[in-house]
Parts: structure tokens; C-alpha cells; sequence
């Protein structure tokens, strides 16, 4: 599974980065995780609000950064 | 009945009973003062704040944009400064909010009125004066400040800045993020409690340092002591006012509370108005991260029509609020 967290840098994508990582531990995927910073980059997804969740090529969340078990829900729904 | 009655009876009963102050005294006015608004201020913050947070999770920026694409000037304008009250964004998705938009064909006129509104018609001011100063006052601010984001737009629109805009904004490929899964109940309501727990942990010393100074001032400064400076009859008060506002930007919540003591020691109410809109909606930090997708001459027009927007506004509330 390829996931990608889109974020300018700021404090909430961060969170969701962690907030991720987590996800998969708990879950217990195995996942490739990427940052994505470039604003050029993070259009490509059509997002207009990060931070951004992207999983195997598909927008799953933007704009909010959701709880570990959400995260961790929506990664084994995939 | 004022719901905050309870609260006044509470800090009245600490004040002058529990700690036996007279209240007469200086100083007791100033700890009556003082324990009566923060808890206000910071219930009314988190109530209101949870609700606009609901609200706000059925206006994500992917469903303003695509109603505001191929809108025209004026009806466009409207429509996306009372969106920008309502679509959530902060400040670090000004960028991809701005290019999410110019590129999906929403005109720039258009764009601008909601980068506008979104600022200065936020949940924390409107909050912070409808407590301290009630609603007129509120509904004042807020239509003022709708105004201004409309006119603004549609004047840099008439204008026709496209070329000020970074080019490189024009040939991004803006991809299709698909339709997003609605947000359920559960989460929304969670997302609503997460918003709350962020906004009133971030401004709550604000509310507090800013109450406490106005609590002094309440209790220790002579009412209609700054008639004679910030009264209605200083012509400079409310351009000075609007230049001492742009750089308090992240203090709003601060600001605020001292702001209603001001109006109570003689500060003109149009002046007022004018200081808050400045601290609100004119925020440095905004305009240099807009900086990365526009040219500096139409950061400055941006900034230059909001400022006279903002003073007219001032001037006009002193005449007719007198």
C-alpha cells in the first residue's frame, strides 16, 4: 500500500504524518509512507485543503486530520 | 433574561463576599470584572464554537469552489463573501486554496472577495463582540465586513490584475480529487470536539491576559478618559487605529476584550470597528504566505483598497453612531 501525506509544513500535518504511522502499526499493513510538500504537487491531487491523505492514488481525507482508529478503519477498508 | 446572569451572581458573591471587597473599590471592580468575563468569554468561545464547526463541516473549500466557478462580478462576489464566512480554511491553505480556485475558473475579483471575508468574519471575533458588546454591534461587524470583501473584489476584478498573478499559478494541472466521502455524524461531531479543544487551548491565555488588562483599566482609569484622544472628534484616531492594528494579527482574542474597556473609557465606536476589522482582516503573515502566488503591486492593491475600505467604515460609524 502506497500512502502519501500532503502538507506544506504546517503544525496539523505533522500531526497527520504521526497520526498515520500509527495507523499502519496498529493496523498492521504494510505501507510505504511519503511526504509531499510541494504545492505544485499537492494540486496534482486536486486538494484545496491540507493536510491530505492519499492512499494508493486516491484522495481519502483532506482538510482535517482524522483520529488514529479512523485512519487505522479506513486503511483496512481499502 | 441574560443567560449569564447566573455567572455575574457568582463573581459578585466571590468578590465582595468570599474575597470582601467593597464594591466601590478600584480594585474591587476590577476582580468582579475580571472573574465575570473570563468565564463567559471562554463558555460562550467553546459553545459557539462546536456549533460552527458542524456548520462548517458541510461547506468543505471543494464544494465553495465548484459554486463558485463561472460565477460573474457582483452576484460572484456576494455569493463568495458569504461563503468565506462559513468554508473552513486556515491561513497555511491560503495557497492551495488560492490556485484550487483561479484554476477551476472562479474570476479573480471573485477569488479575493472570499480570501476577504474569510478573515475578518471569523468565529473567535464574532464571538469575543457579541459578548462584550452585544449583537447590534456584532451584526454591525459583520455586514461591514461583508461589504468591504464584496466591494474589494469586484474592484480588483473591474481592474483586471490577472497578469499580477504569479505565472506559474496558470499552468498548474490541477488534478480531480474525486468525490470525497461525506463526513458522518460520529465524525463530525468528533472533528467538532477536536476544533474546540484547539481554538480555546490556543487563545484562552490571550482571553485571559487581555480581560485582565481590561479589568484594570475597568476599575483603576476614569470613564471618558479617552474622549479627547480616540473620541469622535479625532480625525486621526481611526486611520491610527487601523496602522496599531495590522501587526496584532494572531491577537485577536486578546485584543478584543481589551477593546470593549476602551469603548467604555470614551473610544469612538467607529473606531473601534475600524481597529478590530484591521486586527482581524489584514493580517501580515497572510499576506506573505499569499506572496508565493502573488506579485508584490497586487499584494499591495489587496492590502491598500482593504485598508480604505476598513477607514471609511471607521468614519462612517462616527457619524452615524454618535
Amino acid at each position: 500500500m502506497e500512502i502519501k501525506v500532503l502538507g506544506s509544513g504546517c503544525a496539523k500535518c505533522n500531526q497527520l504524518e504521526e497520526a498515520t504511522k500509527q495507523a499502519v502499526a496498529r493496523a498492521g499493513i504494510d505501507a510505504q509512507i511519503e511526504k509531499v510538500t510541494d504545492v505544485v504537487q499537492i494540486m496534482g491531487y486536486g486538494v484545496m485543503t491540507t493536510p491530505a491523505l492519499v492512499v494508493d492514488g486516491r484522495v481519502r481525507v483532506a482538510g482535517r486530520v482524522p483520529s488514529v482508529e479512523d485512519i487505522a478503519a479506513l486503511l483496512t477498508r481499502e | 433574561m441574560d443567560p449569564f446572569y447566573p455567572l455575574q451572581l457568582l463573581s459578585d458573591w466571590l468578590t465582595y463576599s468570599v474575597l470582601g471587597l467593597a464594591p466601590t473599590s478600584q480594585l474591587g471592580m476590577s476582580v468582579d470584572f475580571f472573574l465575570f468575563d473570563v468565564p463567559k468569554v471562554l463558555i460562550l468561545l467553546a459553545v459557539v464554537i462546536f456549533f460552527v464547526a458542524i456548520i462548517r463541516s458541510f461547506f468543505p473549500p471543494e464544494k465553495t469552489r465548484k459554486v463558485l466557478s463561472h460565477t460573474r462580478l457582483f452576484g460572484g462576489n456576494i455569493a463568495a463573501a458569504l461563503l468565506g464566512i462559513v468554508t473552513p480554511f486556515c491561513s497555511c491553505s491560503a495557497v492551495p486554496l488560492f490556485i484550487g480556485f483561479v484554476e477551476s475558473g472562479v474570476p479573480l475579483g471573485v477569488t479575493f472577495s472570499f480570501l476577504v471575508a474569510s478573515p475578518m468574519i471569523n468565529e473567535v471575533a464574532i464571538i469575543l463582540l457579541w459578548g462584550l458588546f452585544g449583537w447590534k454591534i456584532t451584526l454591525l461587524y459583520i455586514v461591514s465586513g461583508l461589504f468591504i470583501a464584496i466591494t474589494s473584489g469586484i474592484i480588483i476584478g473591474k481592474l483586471g490584475l490577472e497578469s499580477w498573478v504569479e505565472e506559474y499559478v496558470y499552468q498548474i494541472r490541477v488534478g480531480d480529487a474525486g468525490e470525497l466521502a461525506e463526513q458522518t455524524w460520529p465524525e463530525k461531531f468528533a472533528y467538532a470536539r477536536g476544533y474546540v479543544a484547539e481554538i480555546v487551548g490556543k487563545v484562552w491565555p490571550y482571553v485571559v491576559v487581555g480581560i485582565g488588562l481590561g479589568a484594570v483599566m475597568h476599575g483603576y482609569i476614569p470613564n471618558d478618559f479617552l474622549v479627547q484622544y480616540a473620541g469622535p472628534n479625532n480625525p486621526f484616531a481611526v486611520p491610527l487605529a487601523v496602522l496599531v492594528g495590522v501587526p496584532l494579527y494572531s491577537n485577536a482574542a486578546g485584543v478584543i476584550p481589551l477593546v470593549s474597556v476602551l469603548v467604555e473609557k470614551g473610544m469612538a465606536m467607529g473606531t473601534v470597528l475600524a481597529f478590530m476589522m484591521a486586527v482581524v482582516g489584514l493580517s501580515l503573515p497572510e499576506a506573505i504566505i499569499l506572496r508565493k502566488v502573488l506579485k508584490p503591486k497586487l499584494i499591495a492593491v489587496y492590502f491598500g483598497i482593504n485598508a480604505v475600505g476598513i477607514v471609511a467604515i471607521g468614519y462612517l460609524f462616527n457619524l452615524v453612531l454618535r
